[in-house]
């Protein structure tokens, strides 16, 4: 079985290249090959679990060694892969959910010309998410964290003549390589401690190690998670992000890659063991983006953006589990995977939505859609539910266990923490609430399609002439069965999962478990976190349920206000780096100027000056040739003498 | 009579020939002047022949013979040529590589 691990990989980027590399004539039948071979990564990934399943706790890693990459002296590179119960989880997540996203972009895509294009992309992406988690050292996981970066980065600019998608690419781009870079100093500084990057003996030797290197190591790997899974201070892009084809918000931005650094921290699990300090640094981290993303989550108008902005917030539980040790690792995970589903099912509802409306994503333009679209309604208003943590659905089990274990962390850590996962689910039932009833209930806002000029800047898939009102219907069968799968997972996967700890005792042998000290009961979590879901919804309800939502957003209080800027973040960057960058190159353009430059130019002229001095004695007179001759023997004699003299 | 005199009027007549060829511009009496160095040097390597007792001095200026006829050839050939050409015997009308 061990064999096929490398399929699992190989499928997807033979579609890549297949799809890339083709052309034209690969136009009518690419997206079922691609989707095809995306389900075959799934069906080999389902044989190996079964297989996974049959063995015994301690006897479930795989393994398989496909050749060195880099055979050096005391440097040894392999292209290597371990497939063991948290790598197995991310397998099925990503290509369960990525197959279900081809399947949904068939339909979602049809009318764009470039659509062969899209799933030798989206394969490319599924390539390189399965490389970093199938990879069995750090070296290999960067590859495919770079892998996933470049998929991200063609993903969100695939309309790239849009200058707001070109440049919102470009963006996530280079905001990642801030993440990448703390990612490689990590693994060098692995190399420098341990001498190897390969996962087993770094993290066995990781307990030998000193706090300081490992506290180094742990903080560089955060720096890392914070790029790739948009947590604070690296968040900004993520929002941007959106300017992508929907099913890529749903599989890239909300389902799998952003989820690359809660897999990368869980993973290091050892590592961050040892380092007490970057363990609170990264439950901090968490605290604030969930915040963060909430507040955003709440004030913006854009419906990818608000999901935009939970997604942040959501992953900020995750990285606050992670950060909370043992206590919170398989939470953590557990989280992630409910989050794919429920997430990926609200992102394709969006779509949907969208698909429906002549792309129109202002919230306030929607309205009363429940009557018109009632699949994406019911399979959106499953995964509201199960995002909120209504009791019974995904999110409840799993958002639940992470509040539990915040307040396990014990002390007054504890509380801070445990108190903001509370208030993040209020937010989260406020924020969700407000989507779901701005766009499926009330009035009918809808506005005719936008004018000529307009037009230019919209999807070229929209199909629609401007000036039309939009005719809401339900999307074709591609879509909504994808969004049927999905909102079955987010129904029955947290219960499934938390019910008999079966999640737990899975995942337990690779990432470890301890229990913690709760200072309340679980029950008492539950019923808080039931009451603070009430508050939200019910503040929500008040808002933008009783009363009719105007069309042109109110100018708010000024939190709404920073809120709809991304709480200033991208004036911070800009004036903080981009100003902060400019007056640096300024000033070392000026240095070039005078002294580098002044220096050679200096150099130059002084030989250029004494050639022309010297040009002066080449003047063609035979003569002056005969005197120079004379002068310069007669000095050669007179030294010669004067050195025999002496 | 002291071969050393000999060597005086080398001096002088080699000192002669480069004040010439310094100072004169007529390319006949510089040509004139450089057989005059020569032949200076030739009454020096003779005189020392005679000093030291060692024929090699009086070899030497054989060879030197030799070279400077056929120095004489080429020279006179470059000088006539020189002449026909720019209608002067001044070696300084021909400072220039082109006409």
């Amino acid at each position: 079985m061990e064999n096929l691990i490398a399929l699992l990989v190989a499928a997807p980027l033979l579609g890549a290249a297949v799809l890339l590399c083709g052309g034209r004539r690969l136009d009518r039948a690419g997206h079922w090959l691609g989707t095809l071979l995306a389900a075959a990564s799934f069906g080999i990934g389902a044989a190996l679990f079964a297989d996974m399943l049959g063995r015994g706790a301690d006897d479930r890693t795989m393994r398989q060694h496909l050749y060195s990459w880099i055979p050096v002296e005391g440097f040894q590179a392999d292209i290597a892969f371990q497939l063991d119960q948290l790598s197995m989880t991310f397998v099925l997540l990503i290509s369960g959910v990525g197959t279900l996203i081809h399947v949904y972009s068939i339909g979602y895509m049809e009318h764009d010309e470039r659509r062969r294009r899209f799933f030798g992309y989206l394969n490319l992406f599924l390539a390189a998410m399965l490389l970093l988690v199938l990879a069995d050292n750090y070296l290999l996981l960067y590859v495919g964290w770079e892998g996933v970066g470049l998929a991200s980065y063609l993903l969100i600019g695939f309309w790239q003549h849009k200058p707001s998608a070109a440049t919102a690419a470009k963006k996530a781009f280079l905001v990642n390589r801030v993440g990448d870079m703390g990612l490689s100093i990590a693994i060098m500084l692995m190399f420098t401690t341990f001498g190897t990057f390969a996962f087993r003996p770094v993290l066995a030797s990781a307990g030998e190690t000193s706090e300081g290197m490992l506290t180094a190591i742990g903080l560089m790997l955060l720096l890392a998670a914070c790029g790739k899974s948009a947590q604070v201070p690296l968040q900004s892009w993520l929002g941007d992000a959106m300017e992508g084809p929907t099913p890529v918000s749903a599989l890239i931005h909300a389902a799998t890659m952003v989820t690359a650094g809660v897999y990368l921290i869980v993973r290091s699990g050892a590592i961050f063991n040892g380092a007490p300090d970057a363990q609170l640094v990264t439950a901090i981290v968490g605290a604030v983006t969930l915040l963060f993303g909430a507040v955003v989550g709440c004030a913006k108008d854009d419906i990818k953006k608000a999901l935009a902005g939970s997604t942040m917030s959501q992953i900020g539980y995750m990285v606050l589990a992670a950060g909370l040790g043992p206590i919170g690792y398989v939470f953590a995970i557990m989280h992630l995977v409910t989050h794919g589903f429920f997430k990926a099912g609200l992102f394709l509802g969006a779509g949907s939505v969208m698909h429906g409306m002549n792309d129109e994503v202002d919230m306030r333009k929607y309205g009363g859609l429940r009557r018109y679209m009632p699949v994406t309604f019911v399979t959106f208003g499953l995964g509201y539910l199960a995002i909120i943590g209504f009791p019974g659905l995904s999110g409840f089990f799993s958002k639940d266990r992470i509040i539990e274990a915040a307040f396990a962390k014990g002390g007054t850590e504890g509380w801070i923490l445990g108190s903001v996962a509370l208030l993040g689910a209020a937010i989260t039932a406020f924020y969700m609430t407000r989507v779901m009833l701005m766009t499926f209930f009330g009035e009918k806002r809808w506005q005719p399609a936008p004018d000529a000029d307009a037009a230019a800047d919209v999807e070229p898939s929209a199909g629609h002439r401007p000036g039309e009102m939009p005719h809401p219907h339900e999307s074709p069968k591609s879509m909504t069965v994808p969004m049927i799968v999905l909102a079955f997972g987010s129904v029955f996967a947290g219960g499934f999962f938390a019910i008999g700890d079966r999640f737990l005792n899975w995942l337990e042998p690779v990432t470890g478990y301890e229990h913690g000290h709760p200072p309340v009961s679980a029950l008492t979590v539950t019923l808080a976190t039931m009451a603070v879901l009430a508050v939200g919804v019910a503040i929500a309800w008040a808002m933008y349920g009783r009363r009719p939502v105007p069309v042109t957003a109110p100018r708010g209080s000024l939190l709404t206000r920073a809120a709809r800027r991304d709480l200033l973040q991208d004036d911070f960057n800009h004036v903080v780096l981009v100003r902060g960058g400019e007056h640096l190159t300024r000033s070392l353009v000026y240095v070039d100027h005078s002294l580098v430059d002044g220096v050679v130019n200096g150099t130059a002229a002084s030989v250029g000056g004494l050639s022309g001095r010297l040009r002066k004695l080449q003047n063609g007179y035979a003569r002056s040739y005969a005197v120079s001759m004379f002068g310069g023997t007669a000095i050669l004699i007179a030294a010669t003498l004067l050195m025999r003299a002496v | 009579m002291n071969p050393v005199n000999y060597l005086y009027l080398a001096a002088l007549l080699f000192t002669i020939g480069a004040a010439g060829v310094l100072i004169r511009r007529n390319t006949i009496v510089l040509f004139m002047c450089v057989e005059l160095m020569l032949n200076a040097c030739n009454l020096a390597f003779v005189a020392f022949s005679r000093m030291h007792g060692n024929l090699d001095g009086q070899i030497i200026a054989f060879f030197t013979m030799v070279v400077a006829a056929a120095e004489v050839v080429v020279g006179l050939a470059i000088i006539v040529s020189l002449f026909r050409t720019r209608h002067s015997a001044s070696v300084d009308d021909a400072s220039l590589m082109k006409l």
